[in-house]
């Protein structure tokens, strides 16, 4: 057994808040740059350019990328050879949050439920992820997402004999739907199988992976390229005001699932995606 | 496209001379209001009620700042999504308001109220925070305090960068954007 005290799991989490809010990741930001070489007109290129302008002033001023510096949700992989010490894993996380948010002077956006709506002053609780890996190592990613673009997304149970056509022509239609409002271009996360809820969280979870990286799965990996080139071909482009930028990445992350069910879950990001991970 | 340069409060020729797609340099005094502002503001106006802003005067940024470092008027400040809006908007323009600034496209509803009061929406870069907030002059809570990032800021803006959504024709950009609106 190897302990693992809680304290550092705190600070972790802290850095971790700070870092992804104020520094862009550098494959969203190379997809910018690959995007800006791409497009032809000078609105979507104006705009790509001051995204990656506004990427430099954050972090060089630690003003928040975006000010929805959004829930924020804390992936845990936890080493089944780990025990903790110090008091309440659970405690330790919210914490780091609450510290990182005042100090960095991010934007508290959690009401403690959907009727009251009261704001909780902390952006907290986080949404916590665990899951159980082998090793004695726990491995920390923050990812803060913004509700501008988690509002268009969308889940949908297809039937096991559905066709590839249908699910392409699905996730098209999330992307339309989302239009200006998730802040295009965007990066989509994408679950597919397992139960409802697993789709979902392996959407959010694709999120993570970097722009530019690829399934290994051969025939998802060709999914995520045809998806990329066909969105990419609608034109909504940079705040959907035309372009040939509309998605800077499709991420897919896959699992096994029922005889009956086709699970399919699309997290949409924005150009704001955001994390930042350690391991310890 | 050079940018053309204007100054809150805009006389309704300037509105009018506004087209879809212009691009713009807005300064002057500009108040922050998102949802629950919006809801406060409407419910005020349901009861019959005088709101305590001067709504002809003013443009609605829908936004919601981070905090301000020390020493700086403010934090990121980028817009937040119109269309939740839309439910109020009807009757902030019925009141007065002209000037809207936020992102993405609104109702039907809603455009057929800007082109009926010849009034103007701009939509400013969504996820520009960092970049918006050194346009920002000054910042200062004026109502609704308690809301925190929802209250409302009376911001005092140099050359903030905006384009012209929808005109006071009806003209709407996102018509012309190369992709079809559901
Ligand atoms: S969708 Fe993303 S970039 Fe747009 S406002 Fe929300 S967090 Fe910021």
């Amino acid at each position: 057994m190897r302990t693992v005290d809680t304290a550092k799991v705190r600070k972790a989490v802290e850095e971790l808040c700070l870092k992804a809010n104020f520094e862009l990741r550098k494959d969203v930001l190379r997809a910018l740059r690959t995007a800006l070489g791409r497009e032809k007109s000078a609105r979507a290129k104006g705009i790509l350019r001051s995204l990656i302008e506004n990427a430099r002033l954050a972090k060089a001023k630690r003003i928040a990328i975006c000010q929805d510096t959004g829930m924020a949700v804390v992936w845990m992989e936890i080493g089944q050879g780990v025990r903790f010490t110090g008091g309440s894993l659970r405690r330790a996380i919210n914490d780091g949050v609450k510290a990182a948010y005042k100090k960095g002077y991010l934007r508290k956006s959690v009401v403690g439920d959907c009727i009251i709506r009261r704001n909780t002053r902390t952006n907290t609780p986080a949404i916590i992820m665990t899951e159980i890996v082998d090793g004695d190592r726990v491995k920390i990613e923050v990812s803060p997402k913004g509700f501008g673009s988690e509002n268009k997304s969308r889940i949908k149970m297809f039937k096991p004999t559905a066709s590839l056509r249908e699910i392409k022509d699905f996730i098209r239609d999330v992307v339309m739907q989302a239009g200006p409002d998730a802040c295009p271009p965007l990066v989509l996360g994408i679950g597919v199988g397992g139960t409802f809820e697993t789709a979902a969280v392996l959407a959010k979870k694709a999120l993570l992976r970097p722009v530019g990286k690829h399934n290994l799965n051969k025939s998802l990996a060709a999914l995520e390229k045809e998806l990329f080139d066909e969105i990419n071909a609608l034109g909504i482009g940079p705040m959907a005001l035309g372009g040939r930028t509309t998605v800077l990445g499709v991420n897919i992350l896959d699992y096994p699932t029922h005889i009956a069910g086709f699970p399919v879950a699309v997290n949409v990001s924005c150009h704001a995606t955001r994390s930042a991970s350690r391991t310890i | 496209m050079i940018p053309k340069k204007i100054h809150t409060p805009l006389a309704d020729d300037v509105i009018r001379s506004l087209r879809a797609g212009d691009e713009i340099l807005l300064s002057g005094v500009i108040l922050t209001a998102r949802d629950a502002a919006h809801r406060r503001l409407f419910d005020m106006l349901k009861r019959g009620g005088r709101i305590p802003l001067d709504l002809r005067e003013t443009a609605i940024y829908y936004a919601g700042p981070t905090p301000a470092r020390p020493g700086r008027p403010i934090g990121a400040c980028g817009p937040t999504t119109s269309s939740r809006m839309d439910a109020f908007t009807p009757a902030l323009l019925e009141s007065g308001l002209a000037v809207m600034i936020g992102k993405g496209d609104r109702s039907p509803e809603v455009r057929r109220a800007i082109k009926k009061h010849a009034v103007v929406y701009f939509v400013a870069t969504g996820g520009l925070g960092a970049l918006l907030s050194t346009k920002v002059k000054s910042s200062k809570v004026i109502l609704f305090k308690e809301l925190g990032p929802e209250a409302v800021h009376r911001l005092e803006v140099k050359d903030f960068p905006l384009t012209v959504a929808i005109d006071s024709k009806g003209n709407d950009i996102y018509d012309k954007a190369g992709w079809k609106k559901q």
